[in-house]
């Protein structure tokens, strides 16, 4: 759907409207029906449209490059040698060539959740029809789509409606990654602003994806008090029959908890989950558990629990068939993007493969059919669990200590881990007869397998460290809240102004992966330290998870904790990856249903009003993949800044701001046209932090924003102040950028903020209407 | 002399640091810098250094050479908790940022510099900053005194073990 076919619709809606209700509408003519709002300037926006915008970004916020090699060798002139300024040879330089990468990243990222969305659609479209309406929470959630209205300016109400706006979306991604083939774009902002193009598109992909299965499996509704679901190894009884779904797609885990259901086997098998299928399933089907993130693959798969291994799509290890041979687990995978060599048994009658995988003579099977995945999976989890017995690829202490003996001690494992953990050490103290060092190693093992690959000793170096920790392993038990999707228009109703004021000090989401530099502790102590703040705490994916996983002096989890209500002092798990879409949604919904600014393909102004007011902060402490990438690209140019773990710096360009360089930190007050210093915020626009202290004190500097009234600044800067004393042992330096009047200095710091201030030269300033862009300013200046 | 990166894969390009065989190399390149920084991240507090901890000598090498300290993340804390003033803290990206502008003023508004030591990073995070220095900031030269190597620097040592490491070191802080 290019934006010139669409004009053309919306002009042959506007002369012929009596006719429209007897046709087969399309998603724009639907719009035109029904939704008043006047159409805005930037409907289906192609590469360009928002490239000033983008600009904009990028003059504040410049790309900082981290090559993760001085080569190219994408075409086959390459490799070139990129060092020292050199250009390749078809004369791309190293900054381009570093943002070509990152769009490339971008491109795979939000492919991926797109075509994830459609495949649901055509899947959820053929079982209930294109007329199934886009009921995501009824009265309570009018505005369904924010991210799809902003972008497209649709308004879609049928599941039908959403295969036009997937279309555009998968034109446009196409589009993107043309862009990174060689002898394309040369200029590196160019690039950039490509990516945040195809962070846009993701966002819309996402938010597709995600409504049409809230409306079509009844997920929770933008509810509040969704129930909370089990969570960790220690849920799962493993006297029943397990069975494993991994990956990002429920509608394989939807058919396998319909066939248990309809078979009267609800309650006899156990299903459980890793990763984002996991949350979709306890969004279907509340006595489904979540074992955790994406790195207990490994852990869980060996432990032995599974009887059938059930995989969908995307984050799976592509080894998972390899491990759950070794436990003697039959693997059915269940999605066309990742077939793992199996033969396709999907036209075959269900109790054939059955009877293969129970005997053996098959180890796996491709089925495309979710029922029938159903089907199988129930009935061979049943035959295989006494059989199996819970047979292990773990072995056992005697085992480990023994096996210890034959380390080396070359240190090739430490050298393969990307944690840098002290293996041979521990190996050393496992010699001597202790798992004490393994068992330490346990909470920072990112669970990725490669300190066995590079044992030159063959030794299974993870699993003794599983081993070692399976204590704690066993003890994981603990609850989170199923995802509930979007964010009532209510409750946006109810914190947009203490938001946009600046008295709810931030939202904070933490979102993404789990490649943790220090252990996923870090995570819950961050939500525990945000929420116990009330900023509004906002969860997804596998952070959403690890968020859990943890207890309080009175045992109760985090989610426990907190009210699931988006409010000051909430923890609100929206659900899985593709429910990151909410996220943006709400910031967009604060512009839109408080700030009452129009919604509609009016991408540019409702960005600048995030940017401006909204302290919003995304906090990706493990993000690992291009994914993440992709989601966080559409956060930056909606003007929501991104912290990524130091694990994130490998994502080779950060978008930084330069407080130090005052003229970059000027804007409009659109009530007279002046321009107006309004201080480093928000500094960065992506930004990997080193350490948990260094991302607290970042999360509450990076939520202040030019808007904050001086009673909402007061409050912002002392939650700044308090963590940079604890954390950091001093008071931050940059103060006196902060400080706008002397209204906006808390009063308890008062003496000693005006002494700084005093030292530093501070001027006051005024608090504008503030906007980057001129045509938003009321009254021209002459 | 050739080294290899500490982590296996992190192989960088024709375009490798050089490898410190003689700590001298290091008091000769501080000695020829005009305006040399140090920049320490947050495990000098966790690393032990003959019986202290690497912040401990990063700090009286600071005093006698007297080159400029830029603490990162939460080092500050360390580094005032031991009565030591650095002239900077800021996030390890944004000294890598400020390193390859060419108009910075530095951390002691005396200009930018011309030799950046790096200390106690997590390792990918110094390899990626000193390979966005390398390509990105040619008016700078760059060494490493971590016990491992980092390619991207100017100057690296090679692999170590911590005896060696230590040793090195000491030379070093005898002869700046
Ligand atoms: S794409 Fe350009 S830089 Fe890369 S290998 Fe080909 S010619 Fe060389
Ligand atoms: S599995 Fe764990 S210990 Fe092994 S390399 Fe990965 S993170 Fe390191
Ligand atoms: S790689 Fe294997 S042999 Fe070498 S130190 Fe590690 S565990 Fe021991």
């Amino acid at each position: 759907m290019s934006e010139k076919g669409l004009h053309v619709k919306i002009g042959e809606l506007k002369s012929d409207l009596g006719l429209i209700k007897n046709l087969e509408l399309s998603v724009g003519r639907i719009v035109e029906e029904k939704w008043a709002e006047p159409m805005g300037p930037t409907p289906f926006p192609s590469l360009t449209t928002l490239r000033e915008w983008d600009m904009k970004l990028l003059q504040r916020y410049k790309p900082f490059y981290l090559p993760f090699c001085d080569v190219c060798c994408l075409c086959t002139f390459g490799k070139c040698d990129l060092t020292g300024g050199k250009r390749g040879a078809c004369g791309i330089d190293m900054a381009a060539q570093q943002s070509r990468i990152v769009l490339l990243a971008c491109c795979i990222g939000a492919a991926t959740h797109t075509g994830h969305a459609r495949h649901l659609v055509e899947h959820l479209i053929e079982k209930y029809g294109r007329r199934m309406p886009l009921d995501v929470g009824g009265l309570n959630i009018q505005v369904e789509a924010p991210v799809t209205r902003l972008v497209c300016g649709v308004k879609p109400e049928t599941l039908g409606d959403l295969e036009d706006i997937l279309d555009y979306v998968e034109t446009q991604i196409t589009h993107c990654l043309s862009v990174c083939h060689t002898g394309q774009e040369g200029n590196n902002l160019d690039f950039e602003s490509k990516v945040f193009q195809v962070g846009m598109l993701d966002h819309v992909g996402m938010e597709v994806a995600d409504i049409a299965q809230i409306a079509a499996c009844n997920f929770p509704k933008g509810d509040p008090d969704a129930p909370l679901v089990d969570l960790g190894y220690g849920t799962v009884n493993i006297e029943k029959p397990v069975i494993l779904c991994i990956g990002h797609n429920v509608v394989p885990s939807v058919g396998i908890i319909d066939y248990m259901k309809e078979n009267g086997l609800d309650g006899e098998i156990e299903v459980c989950g890793l990763c984002c299928t996991a949350h979709d399933i306890t969004r279907y089907y509340n006595r489904g558990k979540i074992i955790g993130p994406i790195s207990w693959q490994l852990r869980f798969i060996r432990s032995g629990v599974p009887d059938v291994v059930v995989l969908d799509e995307q984050c799976i290890r592509t080894d998972a068939l390899y491990e759950a041979q070794r436990i003697k687990a039959p693997v059915i995978v269940a999605s066309e993007k990742n077939c793992m060599g199996l033969p396709n048994r999907t036209n075959d009658p269900a109790d054939a493969i059955v009877e293969d995988l129970v005997s053996g003579k098959a180890l796996g099977a491709l089925i495309l059919d979710p029922e029938k995945v159903g089907e199988v999976a129930v009935k061979v989890a049943l035959k295989v669990a006494p059989l199996r017995k819970k047979f292990k690829a773990i072995p056992e202490v005697d085992e480990v200590l023994q096996k210890a003996k034959e380390c080396r001690q070359c240190g090739d494992c430490r050298r393969a881990c990307p944690q840098d953990l002290h293996i041979p050490e521990a190996m050393k103290v496992a010699m001597e007869g202790s798992l004490a060092k393994l068992a330490d190693l346990y909470d920072l093992c990112v669970g990725c397998g490669r300190c066995e690959e590079a044992c030159p000793a063959g030794l299974q170096v993870h699993s003794f460290i599983v081993k070692a920790g399976e204590k704690k392993l066993k003890e994981e038990t603990y609850k989170v809240r199923a995802g509930r999707g979007p964010i009532q228009d209510v409750e946006i109703r109810n914190v947009g102004s203490p938001i946009v004021l600046g008295e709810i000090p931030g939202v904070v989401a933490f979102v993404g992966c789990a490649n943790y530099p220090n252990g996923g502790l870090e995570v819950a102590e961050m939500v525990r330290e945000f929420a116990s703040r009330r900023y509004i705490v906002v969860t997804s994916g596998c952070a959403a998870m690890t968020a859990g996983m943890y207890r309080n002096e009175e045992g109760k989890t985090p989610y426990e904790e907190f009210t699931g209500e988006f409010t000051a002092g909430g923890l609100v798990n929206v659900g899985s990856c593709v429910a990151n879409a909410h996220i943006a949604g709400a910031a967009i919904k604060i512009a839109n249903i408080f700030a009452k600014r129009n919604l509609r393909a009016n991408y540019e102004e409702i960005a600048d009003y995030i940017l401006n007011r909204v302290g919003a902060v995304g906090v990706a402490w493990g993000a690992y993949s291009q994914k993440a990438a992709s989601i966080a690209a559409g956060f930056w140019r909606l003007g929501v800044p991104v912290i990524v773990g130091p694990h994130g710096i490998k994502y080779r360009r950060m978008l930084l701001g330069r407080a130090d360089r005052e003229e970059d930190w000027y804007v409009y007050d659109a009530r007279t046209g002046e321009k107006v210093y309004v201080g480093p915020a928000p500094e960065h626009l992506f930004y990997a932090a080193e350490t948990k202290e260094e991302a607290m004190v970042m999360i509450a500097k990076l939520c202040m924003r030019p808007n904050d009234t001086t009673k909402g600044r007061a409050i912002k800067l002392t939650h700044y102040i308090d963590l940079h004393k604890r954390l950091y042992g001093t008071m931050p330096e940059d103060i006196h950028r902060f400080v706008r009047t002397v209204a906006d200095i808390p009063v308890t710091m008062k003496d000693e903020i005006v002494k700084i201030l005093e030292e530093k030269g501070w001027k006051e300033t005024v608090i504008p209407d503030p906007t980057l862009l001129p045509r938003l300013i009321r009254k021209k200046k002459e | 002399m050739a080294a290899e990166p500490w982590q296996t894969a992190e192989i960088p390009g024709p375009k490798k640091a050089s490898v410190i065989t003689k700590p001298e190399v290091v008091v000769a390149m501080i000695k020829r810098a005009q305006h040399p920084v140090l920049v320490v991240g947050h495990k000098a507090a966790e690393i032990d250094f003959d019986g202290g901890k690497l912040v401990d000598f990063v700090i009286g090498f600071a005093k006698k050479s007297g080159i400029p300290v830029v603490a990162t993340a939460h080092m500050i804390g360390e580094f005032t908790k031991r009565g030591f003033k650095p002239a900077a803290f800021m996030p390890a990206v944004d000294i890598g940022n400020r390193l390859v502008d060419p108009s910075w003023t530095g951390v002691d508004g005396k200009g930018q510099h011309d030799l950046a030591l790096f200390v106690g990073l997590y390792y990918y995070m110094e390899w990626t900053i000193l390979s966005g220095l390398k390509h990105f900031a040619k008016h700078l030269k760059t060494i490493s005194l971590d016990n491992v190597y980092h390619p991207h620097a100017s100057w690296s040592f090679p692999n170590l073990s911590h005896e060696e490491w230590v040793k090195n070191l000491k030379v070093i802080l005898e002869k700046v």
